[in-house]
């Protein structure tokens, strides 16, 4: 290896990105059960999405949980923050629904 | 004592270079002053200039950065180590007052004016800057390893679009940053996806990434402030599995400034602002906000404008007002709309002698995108290249005129939507529609005028879901 290269000043850049520490968040465990637990249906406002969620409340009404539905105003935009509030106070698990 | 490399010493200190007429013409004054009192003489290209004076070396420029010499000779009084009086070129008054003392250079003309200083030479400004300033940028160092080949680095970090990157280094982002005169710390936007607060340093260094001079970087501070807001929701148009991306149109004088293209393919590759300043608010977007593809970005199929999209209009042989002051702006401002539209498609009609008639050709296209029975969803650009506008001008159609046909012309019968219909599954639901149904929401056609003068051509550009629910167009001014 020559002197030269030995030598050479390291090259510097600065960082382009968001400098993001990620926090790792523990996740709720996985129910056992879902009898008599409140489970939400988040609607996202997609087309048919109603049909998939219909379909999924009466599988779980008749496995003895009890169903809340939600609805967020455009599926463009993240859902706000007061419904993503609401629905974490009033349920034990969430269900959003993606169709076309 | 030798001064201090930073601080000044007390007395009179001149500022000189070798390679300046004035400062060789002044050489006998500064002997004059030597024999008569203390002063100091900074040389910034030779220490042995001038002759019989002793001299302090600044060929490191230093103390002319530090003590902001913009000319030579300069000539400053010094008492307790602060600057009482600045004289700049040669001025037999000037440099008599500040020396406080008469009868200097009797054999010099009265007015000489000075030369630039080199500590203010382009070539030395930005590197003085990082040796000796307080840069003040806040961004993450990265060093590359001895062997890595830096355009290679920039891809294995992530940081590419595809398209090799201008490696980002202090000294390019310091430059990018002369061409604002916003604080490199100052908040721009708060960038979707993952909503971080994006200074205009993490822009400046996206900008130099793109490929943009520094006097791009105004334009690429309007379009990302404008892209991150609610309105425009750039998180909408990232996370769809459409292909729409954020297209800017620029109108302004600042298009000529920056040497934009509005003629010969206008919506083309060829011209460095066009090509660079939509590249850098989608590498913001990438790098700060982390829209990756395959990752928050879920285009099932993308456009290759969203390598960057940005469009100035032709507003000089324009027949019709900006699109700048349909959208509400002042005509000479300079400001850049964001749009979230996918790629252009053409319109050929080379026979139509009637506007009625090209209008008819703009609207069936129109009519088109992305469903013939897709209604009321999305907006649209119309791009009028001249031989078409000519048209309309001579026939004494403005542009509201040409809006409004165009809306008349896309009131599609309902039963031609209906799910079904023509054979086609797709489109509206239900046994019954209304007898009409607009293509477009009111004030969801927008015109724009460029491209080159020979061809009977115009385009479309199709937008994404339109409104409150989807994004609305954005026109943001251009500040300094």
């Amino acid at each position: 290896m020559s002197t030269d290269t030995q030598t050479q000043p390291g090259r510097v850049i600065l960082d382009p990105t968001g400098e993001q520490a990620i926090v790792a968040r523990e996740r709720v465990a996985r129910p056992k059960t879902i009898d008599g637990l409140t489970i939400g249906l988040l609607d996202i406002s997609k087309a048919r999405g109603d049909i998939f969620l219909d379909r999924l409340e009466r599988e779980l009404t008749n496995r003895g949980a009890k169903v809340k539905r939600y609805r967020k105003p455009t599926f463009t935009k993240p859902a706000p923050h007061d419904l993503r509030q609401q629905i974490a106070s009033e349920c034990a698990a969430v269900v959003e629904a993606l169709a076309d | 004592m030798a001064p201090n490399a930073s601080s000044l010493p007390d007395g009179l200190v001149a500022f000189v270079k070798r390679d300046c007429p004035t400062c060789e013409l002044v050489a006998p004054v500064l002997l004059q002053l030597a024999a008569d009192g203390v002063l100091t003489v900074y040389s910034q290209d030779d220490p042995g200039f001038p002759d019989g004076v002793a001299v302090s070396d600044d060929t490191s420029l230093e103390m002319s950065w530090r003590q902001n010499i913009e000319a030579v000779p300069t000539l400053l009084r010094v008492e307790g180590g602060i600057e009482k009086e600045r004289a700049i070129g040669w001025h037999r008054g000037e440099w008599e007052s500040v020396a406080g003392m008469t009868g200097l250079g009797p054999d010099l003309p009265e007015l000489r004016f000075g030369c630039g200083s080199l500590s203010v030479d382009p070539e030395h400004a930005t590197d003085l800057l990082l040796r000796f300033g307080q840069a003040g940028l806040q961004a993450r160092r990265i060093e590359l390893a001895r062997l890595e080949d830096e355009i290679e680095a920039l891809y294995d970090r992530g940081f590419s679009d595809g398209l090799p990157l201008v490696p980002p280094t202090e000294k390019r982002v310091l430059a990018m940053l002369e061409g604002t005169t916003r604080k490199p710390y100052e908040v721009v936007a708060v960038v979707p996806s993952d909503l971080v607060e994006c200074t205009v340093e993490k822009v400046a260094i996206n900008a130099v990434m793109a490929g943009c001079k520094p006097e791009y970087l105004p334009l690429v501070l309007a379009a990302v402030e404008g892209a991150c807001t609610d309105q425009f929701n750039m998180h909408g148009l990232l996370a769809t599995t459409m292909s729409a991306g954020p297209v800017l149109i620029v109108n302004g004088p600042i298009r000529k400034r920056l040497g934009m293209n509005s003629g010969v393919n206008a919506l083309g590759q060829g011209n460095r602002a066009t090509a660079t300043i939509g590249r850098a608010l989608q590498l913001v977007v990438r790098n700060v906000g982390g829209g990756r593809p395959g990752e928050i970005d879920r285009a099932a199929l993308g456009n290759p404008g969203k390598f960057g999209f940005c469009i100035a209009e032709n507003e000089e042989d324009s027949p019709w007002q900006p699109l700048s002051a349909d959208l509400g702006a002042d005509i000479g401002t300079d400001t850049v709309t964001i749009f979230p539209g996918e790629g252009p498609r053409t319109i050929i009609d080379q026979l139509s002698r009637e506007p009625e008639s090209l209008a008819r050709s703009f609207a069936a296209t129109l009519r088109g995108i992305y469903h013939p029975k897709a209604v009321m969803a999305f907006d649209a650009i119309l791009v009028v290249a001249p031989e078409h506008a000519r048209l309309f001008a001579e026939a004494g159609w403005d542009k509201a005129k040409l809006a409004a046909r165009l809306h008349e012309l896309c009131m599609i019968p309902g039963a031609e939507l209906l799910r079904g219909a023509g054979g086609m599954a797709e489109g509206i639901p239900g046994d019954q529609a209304p007898e009409f149904i607009p293509k477009f929401r009111p004030g969801g056609i927008h015109i724009i005028h460029c491209g080159g003068d020979a061809g009977l051509f115009s385009a479309v550009i199709a937008g994404w879901v339109g409104g409150a629910i989807g994004s609305q167009p954005i026109i943001m001014e251009v500040q300094s």
